[in-house]
């Protein structure tokens, strides 16, 4: 009676070992930012197609997941929504790894407020004082005699700490905040909310809301490229010291025309 | 030949139950392998009684009192809600309801147990919240209202068809004796029934209180999501469940933000925990009764 048990959960556990150990193909890992995700699925896809040789496997899980990945040598492309961080580049090297980045599109985060919304511009600095709460009212800022509702992102987003860097310079986001978990989701909170304030990528923002200029400029493709839209980004694919290969292969077919087109068909801005 | 498969379908049930019991002590061992090293980087004291959550923030703060008062407050808020809708129905079908009107009530509450909890969460943010912002002229229709809201109607066929089990076991002896004492039939449901099937009553309505307090979807998409403590019932929270799920996709695995969301974690297993064990106590008493 004993016996058979003993010998059944020795056979569970060696199937369970066995499985675990599968072998790694000929095959390249992307992980990282989720905002970085839709671009390498869709580029990933159009560069299988034409080489079927290559298996691409895209993971999410967020620009601090990409990095520790590209760290522990478990994937050979960090996707980031960010540029890597010292302190991350010298945990980096003391692995032996040499993050090198290779900047695959443009985004720009914009300020998104109510259809009703008469405010038209805001400065970075009354960005600032309105997401660190010393700012309440529109009417503080030119407009109507509304209580302020900020909506943020979840701050273990990407796109929450360039928006966090870039506009609030490193500021602690007022605790009445709301926070929501994605960009669409930022903008239809907002699109329902008189008095809202948001922010999401470029790419997110829809007819339901209104876009405000920033130190009156408003978020462009020609803006974001040249530089005087302040809340623009850049993102990334992280190496492991220079790429080779098929990797390579795989980043310059990004950065190619016909790569930059997916690029926008996903709602981004291309490198040039 | 008979014995062979006997003892074999005993070996196999043996088995699974094992395995039940493996997982979940594994799940357990875990979690509390992955929360506890936070606390020597922080206070437990200063985790449970402070407020200011900004887990990824240069000089990372952990209080949780502002996630656990937002459990707290959205699920008591739950529950003011389920309970009077639950009991009332359980009440109805049990005591009120003619054969035929208890056959269509009974399955149809039911049927609210089985509507998964993110069309709950999809119908609360799209249609309940801007309702409510504008009959209360709110900034926001995200806050603790609208999920309470949604949370009590989600609990209401649990504590309905648990409530209506316990009434409906009341002995006959009880019902008639009442009666034939002069009581009217408010009387006898109010002072006769409801004592009678009073555990199971509880037991439904901890039930409830555990389904609410760990509802992770509803919280996420409706409760508005601010790491502050409710000054209201009209302002956003953010329960302990909708934070792990929020930051837990974007948390480098085994940094101090990864291991704050599994002392959350832990933290809502013991809160679940308790609330089953009062459960299971509860019903004890009655069986031994």
């Amino acid at each position: 009676m004993n016996k058979t048990i003993i010998i059944i959960s020795l056979i569970l556990t060696l199937s369970l070992i066995t499985l675990s150990s599968f072998a790694k193909g000929n095959q390249i890992t992307c992980t990282g930012s989720t905002t970085v995700l839709p671009v390498a699925q869709a580029t990933a896809e159009a560069f299988m197609d034409k080489h079927p040789e290559i298996n691409i496997s895209v993971r999410g899980g967020g620009s601090g997941v990409g990095v520790a990945a590209l760290q522990n040598k478990t994937a050979d492309i960090c996707n980031s929504s960010r540029p890597m961080k010292a302190k991350e580049i010298s945990a980096a090297k003391s692995k032996g790894i040499n993050p090198t980045p290779y900047a695959i599109a443009n985004d720009a985060i914009s300020i998104v407020v109510h259809k009703s919304n008469k405010v038209k511009n805001l400065s970075v600095d009354q960005i600032k004082k309105v997401y660190t709460g010393k700012i309440k009212n529109w009417k503080d800022l030119g407009g109507a005699n509304l209580p302020i509702v900020i909506i943020s992102r979840d701050v273990a987003s990407g796109t929450f700490e360039v928006f966090n860097e870039k506009a609030l310079a490193g500021a602690k986001v007022d605790a009445t905040a709301q926070l929501l978990a994605s960009n669409n989701a930022v903008v239809s909170a907002v699109s329902s909310t008189p008095g809202a304030i948001g922010y999401a990528g470029l790419g997110y923002v829809s007819d339901n809301v209104n876009v405000v200029m920033v130190n009156n400029v408003m978020p462009s493709e020609t803006t974001t490229k040249d530089g005087s839209y302040p809340l623009a980004r850049k993102l990334y694919m992280y190496t492991n010291g220079k790429a080779k290969g098929d990797v390579a292969r795989f980043i310059s077919f990004i950065q190619s025309v016909e790569g930059q087109t997916l690029v926008k068909d996903q709602g981004f801005i291309s490198l040039n | 030949m008979r014995s062979y498969k006997e003892k074999s379908f005993q070996a196999i049930t043996y088995i699974t139950a094992l395995t039940t019991i493996v997982l979940l002590m594994g799940i357990i061992y875990s979690l509390f392998r992955e929360g506890i090293p936070l606390f020597g980087k922080v206070d437990v004291r200063s985790f449970l009684f402070t407020n200011s959550w900004y887990p990824t923030h240069a000089e990372p703060e952990f209080g949780a009192w502002a996630l656990i008062s937002g459990s707290l407050i959205v699920t008591v808020g739950a529950l003011v809600i389920g309970i009077p809708l639950g009991l009332g129905s359980a009440i109805f079908i049990s005591e009120i309801a003619s054969g035929r009107m208890k056959e269509i009530a009974k399955p149809v509450i039911e049927l609210l147990a089985g509507i998964p909890s993110v069309v709950y969460g999809l119908f609360g943010m799209a249609f309940l919240a801007p309702l409510i912002r504008q009959w209360f002229h709110l900034d926001t229709g995200l806050n603790v209202f609208s999920a309470s809201v949604i949370l009590g109607v989600m609990i209401v066929p649990i504590i309905a068809s648990m409530s209506e089990d316990a009434l409906s076991n009341v002995p006959k002896s009880i019902r008639e004796a009442s009666l034939a004492l002069g009581s009217t039939k408010i009387e006898c449901i109010f002072k006769a029934v409801i004592p009678a099937a009073r555990s199971g009553i509880i037991g439904s309505i901890l039930l409830g209180f555990g389904r609410a307090i760990g509802e992770t979807m509803v919280v996420l998409m409706v409760s508005g999501g601010s790491a502050q403590i409710p000054r209201n019932i009209f302002a956003s929270a953010r329960p302990l469940t909708s934070t792990i799920a929020a930051e837990m996709g974007e948390t480098v695995m085994g940094d101090l933000h990864y291991q704050s969301l599994f002392a959350l974690a832990i933290l809502l297993f013991a809160i679940t925990f308790i609330t089953n064990l009062i459960t299971e106590l509860v019903f004890l008493k009655r069986s031994f009764r």
